[in-house]
């Protein structure tokens, strides 16, 4: 077992990685360097070779990566080209501020799926389960910027009850964004409950078929305890991966719901990044957001060895 | 079909797409949902398709004497701040969906299907180092990649279907090369091998032609999340530029002018809507049709 973690440990390391040579290496590829970004197009060539040398720019790309990651490791990620200030410092800021969002909405989409993955699978096929389906559908199939955008006009125009518009700084006292976190939130749990809710209708269908089932129903249990003691714990294993895969969907959504309420996160200092041509910002939230990815599926992955007895004794199919 | 993962009948666990074109269309037209999924799309390629003939007004030209018109005899869903007509941008913004995002989608899978078809078939070291690289690339949000793509390249059509083949060709090389998996033991790849044939033959005559419900199935897939996630860029400011008529970017245009005229933000959002609609029933159907186990490859 310890083995089998410690192998899937450093495939993570690998992975992360891996990942931030692909990012480092599609951003190098950018026509004109940082010095020309950071001068404008209109600068002398010689000011741009000053600048170039004064960077370091000169050096070959395999060595600025060293530099780059290894500070990057000791969570230094350079200076932004807009601000001039650390990145790494503005990041946490905002990554604090996300982070409100994506547990709120992890925790409302999670519990809200389950219900109503259960209650469709149980009923399959009946009125509750095409209820929930359809509304999976829908949810589904409008992007997060949809949502969110019905959402201000039926919460902040129509009936003004929330802020369509944050206007705090990053650096504001979370008690002062809570408000703030609450329409995000929402929309974002929509189009994330939809998704996990067809992994859960699915394998419920699939577990309460199983032969243990039928035997803890032939025991004569209650349809509660069978479904709570017996059917949960293995229908909620396939879940747990695809949870784990909606967190990357996840960075992905906040940038555009974070871009409609004007909400001080990560997403919105990706977006600013892309405006500005900001690449140490831009190659710092990639980097991050890949590092969060594949410890969420790291954690799925153990939380499955966790709650599947067959996973502890090291003998896994490869995926 | 005690705790199977592969749920219902599954003629694709043996050798593929064993029915007929005609038992396929069958069982189709057999389900609703299929149905009206099929009818949704083929509705929406119509209207792009006529674009020119239903609406006499241009998509693009400004019209400040009649701008933000509610609906009338003259302007069916009304009119935008510049005076554009919203049925015309709407119906124009169509095409443009529909070809960016059916480009995109078949970039994407043609790829994905071909790397996926050689890793499979290949297999061994490169194989290995393939899916390493597919786990990093795959571990980077696909709209964070979609913005490196557009920050290093700048924005426009063609730059978009590049990144977004670059950003759904590994998910699509992870299908395919699963459901290759599954074909390369089978006796008549064995044969064709035994007879000494190439790799790209035993790729075109014999493993293609059997996981081709696959990759239907991962078209239609594919192309309604292809659909969101370009309209998300355009409404971001990073797909479409104006004044191209773009879903996205009209409802990032007109949704601060929602009060006044809520049309020019619905029209777009209910167009966008009933296409994903569509593909994903579309998707789901097929899926049945050929008993191709489609949540399982939600990812």
């Amino acid at each position: 077992m310890i083995v089998y973690i410690s192998r899937r440990l450093l495939s993570a390391v690998v992975t992360v990685l891996l990942a931030s040579v692909i990012v480092f290496a599609a951003v190098q590829l950018l026509p004109g360097d940082v010095a020309t970004q950071v001068l404008g197009q209109d600068a002398t060539p010689d000011a741009v070779a000053a600048l170039r040398e004064q960077m370091g720019l000169n050096r070959p790309a395999v060595l600025r990566f060293l530099d780059w990651i290894t500070g990057a490791v000791r969570g230094d990620f350079g200076v932004s080209l807009v601000s001039g200030e650390p990145v790494s410092a503005t990041l946490w800021l905002h990554l604090r501020n996300t982070m409100l969002i994506a547990v709120a909405t992890i925790a409302v989409a999670v519990t809200s799926s389950i219900v109503l993955g259960v209650v469709a699978g149980l009923y399959r096929d009946r009125w509750p389960d095409t209820v929930v389906s359809t509304l999976t559908l829908i949810g589904m199939s409008v992007p997060e910027f949809v949502v969110a955008t019905l959402l201000v006009l039926a919460l902040s125009i129509t009936v003004p009850v929330l802020p369509a518009v944050v206007l705090d700084e990053a650096s504001a006292p979370v008690a002062d964004l809570l408000p703030a976190v609450v329409l995000p939130t929402i929309a974002l749990s929509v189009v994330m409950t939809a998704y996990i809710v067809r992994m859960t209708r699915t394998s419920v269908i699939d577990v309460m078929e199983s032969e243990f089932v039928t035997t803890a129903r032939l025991k004569g249990l209650g349809t509660g305890r069978v479904v709570v003691r017996h059917a949960l714990p293995s229908a909620l294993l396939p879940t747990l991966n695809v949870i784990a895969m909606n967190v990357a969907w996840l960075v992905g959504g906040v940038a555009v719901v974070e871009n409609v309420f004007n909400y001080p996160g990560v997403g919105r200092m990706l977006l600013e990044a892309v405006h500005n041509r900001d690449l140490p910002v831009l190659q710092a939230i990639a980097v991050v957001s890949a590092a969060v990815y594949v410890l969420c599926n790291l954690a799925a992955d153990l939380g499955a060895m966790a709650l599947n007895p067959r996973l502890r004794t090291g003998e896994r199919s490869a995926r | 079909m005690t705790g199977s993962p592969h749920g219902a009948s599954g003629p694709a666990e043996t050798t593929g797409s064993t029915g007929t074109a005609r038992t396929t269309l069958r069982s189709l037209a057999r389900s609703t949902p299929a149905v009206v999924g099929l009818s949704l799309v083929a509705l929406h390629v119509l209207l792009a398709l006529l674009a020119p003939l239903l609406t006499s007004y241009s998509p693009t030209a400004n019209d400040p004497g009649s701008a933000l018109l509610g609906p009338g005899a003259d302007h069916w869903a009304g009119t935008d701040a510049y005076g554009r007509d919203v049925v015309s941008r709407v119906l124009y913004g169509g095409r443009y969906a529909l070809t960016v995002s059916f480009a995109a989608t078949a970039c994407a899978v043609a790829l994905g299907t071909v790397v996926g078809c050689a890793a499979a078939l290949k297999g061994g070291r490169l194989d290995d180092a393939l899916m390493r690289v597919l786990d990093a690339i795959l571990a980077i949000p696909p709209i964070l990649a979609l913005l490196v793509v557009v920050t290093v390249l700048g924005t426009g059509p063609a730059v978009i279907v590049l990144a977004v083949t670059v950003v759904y060709a590994p998910q699509v090389v992870r299908v395919v090369r699963a459901a290759a998996l599954g074909v390369a033991p089978l006796d008549y790849v064995t044969a064709a091998r035994a007879r000494g044939e190439r790799t790209v033959s035993i790729l075109v005559r014999e493993v293609l032609p059997n996981i081709a419900h696959v990759v239907s199935v991962e078209f239609a897939m594919r192309a309604s999340w292809v659909v969101l996630l370009i309209s998300s860029l355009s409404f971001l400011g990073f797909g479409a530029n104006p004044p191209t008529p773009d879903w996205g970017l009209m409802v990032a245009e007109n949704r601060t002018a929602m009060v006044v005229v809520p049309w020019a933000t619905l029209a777009p959002i209910i167009a966008l809507a009933t296409l994903v609609v569509g593909l994903n029933l579309s998707a789901d159907g097929l899926s049945r049709a050929w008993g191709v186990d489609r949540a399982k490859e939600s990812s």
